[in-house]
């Protein structure tokens, strides 16, 4: 097994996986940097072609493309900011807090992993009817705002990272309970606040079912909404769709590459710990 | 929520019986715990409990959305049971959990062995396997959907070259839920690869050793040893895809459309949901059939944990690898 050869050879199957998995992604790039008749060749185009800043130009003169864009964006990083506020927050105090009823609202919390999505779908959809957010990136920031798996994932680990006697130490020198995650708590869990970051990132930004919901015939689509009327819109033009998905994917791969180590190495713990 | 209010209610209530400055104290001691906790349990109250409840409500009514709702009782639910979309959906999504789940789980272990041994570049392996998982579906789908396209796809051309010929990807039944479960092996391979891998690396290293010293071939360690070991993570591999599974949408919504395609052989039963409620504006029967999966995704986790935890088999198997 750890002989020359058994590894040459399982390095090259590993290869050979890792291409075909990546494959779809080199695909993408020939069909976006090429024209749509190129594409619809027998036999297929395989290599890269010049059009691609033409296909992407194509997108971005749909306005809305290019404003979805920007929708995606700004509702990914609103609502990581305050995920990593409000998640942060209330994981230092159930991991360093005493205070009546702890141990029964942390089991609340547990509780809510259990609730399906699809069960409250509707009735979310009617409330945000009531609060006139239909059609407004609020309806996908604020109910996002804070949630079960970032507070325990994130109590998991101060618990561990955070000592007691630094907590002490802050309350001696006059620090309340604010301050105390201010200045204790944060710069501690920073390991977890960025993976928990890019994990809130990407599901964000690649969330489709109720964006597709509450924000579809308005101004705010999402980049994964837009994708899908681009598609309905250039059913013909493929190429131009192809450019489209590549520009909705890349800021994400881009967000992923940065911390990629980082992420995995939390993804697998976490598997581990539950 | 409800637990957060008897905390503060209870402060104002007493307020005019204790005045002292101490007492004010104590009361007020954990208001910044609660407030640091409370935007979740208010957010879930509004966005989450409250929603769940209401659904309830809504499915033994009829509703457009807009005009008003008129009560039907269990019609909705007795219908439910009568359908045969509703059948089907959950049909297919069975068929599709396991069209996938099974080679995905071969594929992952593979490649989890494969980075576990000495080889070079692992980092940037790694990397590679795991990129589908964050790469969004809608997007992937439709490149996906140019890859099984009947006459250009490139997928046909490679049948083709290597004489196995067309397959009708997007209109075959079969196909079409070969072609959703692809695209799920493809998204989950490396997520699970990366799992066992951990799993692989927080074993003792001493019980491989000792099968190795007793004459265990590399096979016999894997099926006798390894494989046992690995049980609690494959555990969690497989009750975690279940729970994915059930909940398949974008893919067959992107790939084939809001019917799952020809002979709905793509209709999952979060996509009839999707249909019923948003498309048709059904909004009392959508509820009821969100009812009917929450508890099929009940029944199908009792099930699965009854299958994959079953009495320690593994716990024998490694004794007798030891032997």
């Amino acid at each position: 097994m750890t002989s020359r050869r058994g590894r040459i050879l399982t390095l090259v199957a590993l290869i050979i996986g890792a291409l075909i998995t990546l494959f779809p992604y080199y695909w993408l790039a020939v069909m976006a940097s090429n024209t749509t008749a190129d594409i619809y060749t027998t036999p297929p185009k395989l290599t890269f072609g010049g059009h691609l800043f033409a296909n992407i130009g194509e997108v971005f003169s749909q306005i809305n493309f290019f404003g979805s864009l920007l929708n995606t964006l700004i509702a990914a990083v609103v609502t990581t900011l305050l995920v990593l506020f409000f998640d942060s927050l209330a994981a230092f105090t159930f991991a360093k807090y005493d205070f009546p009823g702890a141990n029964l609202l942390f089991g609340i919390l547990l509780a809510t992993f259990v609730v399906p999505t699809q069960l409250s779908a509707i009735p979310q959809f009617t409330i945000m009817a009531h609060l006139g957010w239909v059609g407004d990136l609020k309806a996908l920031i604020i109910p996002a705002a804070a949630n079960a798996f970032g507070i325990f994932w994130m109590r998991q680990y101060a618990r561990g990272a955070i000592p007691d006697e630094l907590l002490e130490a802050a309350r001696i020198d006059g620090a309340g309970f604010f301050r105390t995650y201010l200045s204790v708590g944060l710069p501690v869990l920073r390991p977890a606040l960025a993976f928990l970051g890019i994990f809130t990132f990407v599901n964000v930004w690649n969330d489709y079912l109720w964006p597709l919901v509450v924000l579809i015939d308005s101004n705010h689509v999402t980049l994964q909404v837009a994708l899908a009327q681009l598609q309905g819109a250039y059913v013909k033009d493929y190429s131009v769709v192809m450019a489209g998905t590549l520009v909705a994917i890349v800021p994400l791969i881009i967000v992923f590459l940065l911390g990629a180590r980082h992420f995995i190495r939390n993804i697998a713990a976490g598997a581990l710990k539950g | 929520m409800t637990a957060i209010l008897p905390a503060e209610s209870a402060g104002t209530r007493r307020a005019p019986v204790r005045r002292t400055p101490a007492g004010h104290r104590k009361r007020w001691r954990y208001l910044p715990q609660y407030l640091a906790i409370a935007p979740f349990f208010v957010l879930f109250a509004i966005f989450g409990l409250y929603p769940v409840l209401y659904s309830f409500y809504l499915a033994l009514q009829r509703w457009d959305g807009v005009g008003p709702m008129k009560f039907v009782g269990l019609q909705n639910f007795a219908y439910l049971l009568t359908d045969t979309t509703f059948w089907d959906s959950i049909g297919n999504t069975l068929i599709i959990f396991v069209m996938s789940t099974v080679p995905m789980t071969a594929l992952a272990l593979l490649v989890a062995l494969g980075l576990n041994s000495s080889v070079r570049y692992k980092g940037a392996l790694r990397v590679a396997y795991f990129l589908p998982n964050v790469t969004s579906i809608v997007a992937m789908s439709l490149v996906f959907g140019s890859i099984f396209s009947d006459e250009f796809g490139i997928l046909n051309w490679v049948l083709r070259l290597v004489g196995i010929g067309d397959v009708d990807w997007l209109n075959d039944p079969w196909a079409i839920r070969g072609a959703i479960s692809i695209m799920i092996i493809w998204r989950w391979t490396g997520y699970n690869a990366i799992i066992f891998l951990a799993g692989l690396q927080a074993m003792p290293t001493d019980v491989l050793e000792a099968a190795r010293i007793d004459g265990a071939g590399p096979v016999q360690t894997f099926f006798r040893v390894t494989l046992p070991l690995l049980r609690p993570v494959l555990l969690f591999s497989v009750v975690m895809s279940a729970i994915g599974g059930l909940q398949i949408f974008s893919e067959s919504q992107v790939l084939l459309g809001n019917r799952g395609g020809p002979g709905g052989a793509g209709m999952t039963m979060v996509l009839y949901f999707y249909n019923t409620a948003f498309a048709d504006n059904d909004f009392g029967y959508g509820a009821a059939i969100a009812w009917g999966i929450f508890v099929v995704v009940v029944l199908f986790s009792i099930l699965n944990w009854r299958l994959v935890a079953r009495p320690e088999r593994g716990q024998v198997q490694t004794k007798g690898a030891g032997r």
